[in-house]
């Protein structure tokens, strides 16, 4: 398939990844921030977010504090912010819009529809329905395309590179998640302990990536830090862990192979396979989260070697 | 002239419903208006979300607009069509011979019928493509040629649009809404189909397939997603099942095409380019071209690839050519032309722009190298303030002219604001020429959706609606 029409689809499939995601890490947060506790420690987690999501200093250029509703209408509302809800949104739409005859007809309305919508929502609308509900929508709408994407594209290389989109977005995103909740912790601190008592935090962060029945589930036991870790980054049966993802990655990877693209498999391979036979003792005792910043890191190489193999190739 | 009657295609003179529209008018009178409400809200909703727009220039960039859609359709009785079909053939067919000629003996020219001036001055004209052979001899491969019925009835040609013409895939959508909103209509009438129009389209593009190639890929190249007509080259390409291609996914390495792909190079043999000709080629025609491919026209030269439409036929829907075509008919094939042209005054002569500076308040007057229906002065729809500003123009540059009579457009009972109204409208039907010439029954209607105006185009404020061929 045209290389344009492949880093096309690629980034339609992350931006709408990144709007699900950015969802959820602004719900968790929203709900966090619900807790009983002084105003301090409120300002102290959204600026955490923000810091994870490399949007602080954008943020500050155009507001002089943290307030819920300021951070909440700069990730969602905001079109200067490439990081808002709204901009993915729109990102996702126009990267569909360029490649809509590549699309079945009911995945271009899916996602044109879902950019229509987005239009019409207002900070007062969201605000008088409360942010859940929003964040809500764009999860399902997310969702939605996902299911029409698998229920109606044919099997070929774009469904590959989509795919290859979503997972590749989900593994960053997902370690981003898992920071925002370390983030907080001196260096050097005990991180398998810290918090450890904080069951709400816990509970919150796993049902920010819908884990928490997936956790009782699994350990049928008290929700401990380092159970949260093993089950989002080693449990390949976990759909949104790093380990799931990065399996996925690798397989598109290797079904749309070409002459260049060795070196790439090969990287994505090994990532995989160090998430497939990893222990999370053994990842704690090198630090957490310089593991997980290590672990980004290398999705971003990997984000460039796909681009250089496979959408912008140069001449000939 | 003053213009006091019109056509109409549902109601005769004396007020009866004609035959051919019997069937629809009992329909429309016993289905309950809030049914008729509901289902155009519908339309308007199902267009939304499908993403069948048009962007407009000179507004903010990235501004969609809907095309209106209105559910009474054009209908046109099987007998009528059959002798509108065999015209548009004749002309499709005299034009593409008029090309070739142009390109290579020019006959017509040393015969005296059209003075040379005429065409080898022409912008439109191509020196680069003369003495090339194109597959077939066919240029216009896709023609859209627009038709309108004036006075008693008759159809006139108003235009045809041998370069890039637009507005096949509503005619496709207009029939598959009116088909997902009121299927009990299909079921009441013998409705010819169109839907096939994109495998004929296909088939037409591999029949001119460069010679020695037996499997060719086809490729439709498009300026991009912010072109006006970006939606039709997505649906084209898609429906065809190829490739939709930017300039930027092409080279050219040895005179041979190649679009990248993620696989490498792959080699291109068809092209159904919707990019005028002066952004094809920066190493030929315009230099700061960001839509073409360097080094395509040498490709085109050498045989190796097919451009459709060929470069170079603008020279034949010029207003400034079409006069001629009547003449042309009879030199090339011998017969006398089944459709009538519109009386044309060139302007360039003196006699003609006396007589249209006498009479500009009757009179439509364009620019010959117009196309959208801008630039142009629709006399008895014009203040006097325009008329004078057009005075000028004429006065100024006559050679830039053409004026027509103002033709008493049909019209048609169409959904307005204030209920049901007559509006004027034309016909787009679509000539493909491969191997063979090809239509489907019918085109596209536009609809000019404001009181009394005549310009039916959509960057004007034009609609659509489902044009029926009856089947006998």
């Amino acid at each position: 398939m045209l290389s344009r029409t492949a880093d096309h689809l690629f980034w339609m499939a992350r931006y709408m990844e990144r709007a699900e995601n950015t969802a959820r890490i602004l719900d968790v947060t929203y709900r966090l921030s619900l807790l009983p506790q002084n105003g301090e420690e409120v300002e102290a987690m959204w600026s955490g977010m923000l810091k994870i999501m490399e949007l602080q200093d954008a943020y500050l250029a155009k507001h002089p504090a943290y307030s819920t509703e300021a951070v909440l209408e700069f990730m969602i509302f905001d079109r200067d912010n490439p990081g808002s809800i709204y901009r993915c949104l729109r990102a996702t739409r126009e990267n569909a819009h360029a490649v809509r005859g590549t699309l079945t007809s009911e995945l271009w309305e899916t996602s044109n529809e879902t950019w229509l919508k987005m239009r019409d929502f207002t900070v007062a609308k969201l605000l008088e329905s409360g942010p859940g509900a929003f964040f809500e929508w764009v999860k399902y709408r997310s969702h939605l395309s996902r299911g029409v994407t698998i229920g109606t594209m044919l099997q070929d290389e774009a469904l590959r590179f989509i795919r290859l989109g979503t997972f590749l977005e989900r593994a960053d995103n997902t370690a981003r998640i898992l920071e925002v909740k370390y983030l907080n912790l001196l260096p050097g601190a005990d991180e398998e302990q810290a918090h450890a008592t904080d069951y709400y935090q816990w509970s919150a962060l796993l049902q920010s990536v819908s884990a928490f029945e997936v956790y009782r589930k699994v350990y049928r036991d008290q929700i401990t830090p380092l159970r949260v870790a093993e089950l989002l980054v080693l449990r390949a049966d976990m759909p949104r862990s790093l380990a799931r993802s990065m399996k996925e990655v690798h397989s598109n990877l290797t079904r749309v192979s070409n002459a260049r693209s060795a070196e790439t498999e090969r990287l994505a391979g090994e990532l995989e396979s160090h998430l497939r036979f990893g222990r999370i003792e053994r990842i704690f005792e090198g630090g957490f989260r310089k593991y997980l910043e290590d672990f980004r890191d290398r999705i971003f190489d990997l984000g460039c070697r796909i681009s250089d193999d496979f959408l912008i190739p140069t001449s000939s | 002239m003053a213009i006091t009657k019109f056509f109409n295609e549902m109601t005769a003179d004396d007020g009866s419903v004609r035959a051919h529209y019997a069937g629809y008018a009992a329909w429309l009178s016993e289905t309950p208006a809030d049914r008729i409400a509901r289902k155009r809200a519908e339309a308007d909703s199902l267009f939304h979300r499908y993403g069948i727009t048009f962007a407009v220039y000179g507004e903010e960039s990235g501004t969609e607009r809907l095309i209106p859609f209105d559910i009474i359709p054009r209908i046109i009785p099987a007998q009528e069509w059959k002798s509108l079909e065999a015209g548009l053939r004749q002309r499709v067919k005299a034009l593409n011979s008029f090309i070739h000629d142009i390109y290579h003996d020019q006959e017509i020219l040393k015969a005296g019928h059209i003075p040379a001036e005429q065409v080898l001055n022409n912008a439109q004209y191509r020196p680069e493509m003369q003495g090339v052979n194109v597959p077939c001899d066919i240029y216009a491969a896709i023609a859209g040629v627009d038709v309108v019925r004036a006075g008693a009835g008759e159809f006139y040609v108003l235009e045809d649009n041998l370069r890039v013409p637009s507005g096949v895939s509503y005619m496709l959508e207009d029939r598959r809404m009116m088909m997902r909103l009121f299927p009990e209509l299909f079921a009441r009438h013998r409705v010819a189909p169109v839907e096939h129009y994109p495998d004929m389209l296909l088939h037409t593009l591999r029949s001119l397939a460069p010679v020695g190639v037996t499997d060719p890929t086809v490729v439709v190249l498009t300026p991009g997603a912010y072109n006006s007509a970006y939606f039709e080259h997505a649906f084209l390409a898609q429906q065809m099942g190829v490739e939709l291609v930017e300039g930027q996914d092409l080279f050219v390495s040895e005179d041979q095409v190649f679009m990248r792909t993620t696989q490498g190079p792959r080699r291109v043999d068809v092209i159904y380019r919707r990019v005028d000709d002066d952004f094809l080629d920066p190493k030929y025609f315009r230099k700061d071209s960001m839509l073409g491919v360097p080094g395509l026209l040498d490709a085109y030269r050498a045989g190796r690839v097919t451009v459709s439409n060929a470069i170079g036929t603008g020279v034949a829907d010029d207003k400034s050519i079409y006069p001629y075509v009547p003449e042309m008919i009879r030199f090339y094939l011998g017969e006398e032309p089944i459709l009538n042209n519109v009386p044309t005054y060139m302007c360039r002569k003196p006699e003609d722009l006396a007589y249209t500076l006498a009479h500009l308040p009757e009179l439509v007057v364009k620019e010959v190298h117009g196309a959208g229906g801008y630039g142009m002065l629709v006399g008895p729809a014009s203040t006097k303030e325009q008329i004078e500003t057009f005075r000028k123009y004429l006065i100024a540059n006559p050679e830039k002219y053409i004026a027509q009579p103002t033709l008493a457009l049909s019209n048609c009972p169409t959904f307005v604001e204030s209920g049901i109204a007559p509006r004027h409208l034309d016909l787009r039907p679509f000539v493909l020429s491969g191997t063979e010439v090809q239509m489907v029954p019918g085109g596209l209607t536009r609809v000019a959706l404001r009181e009394g105006s005549l310009v039916v185009n959509s960057s004007q404020g034009g609609g659509t609606k489902d044009t029926w061929v009856l089947e006998a």
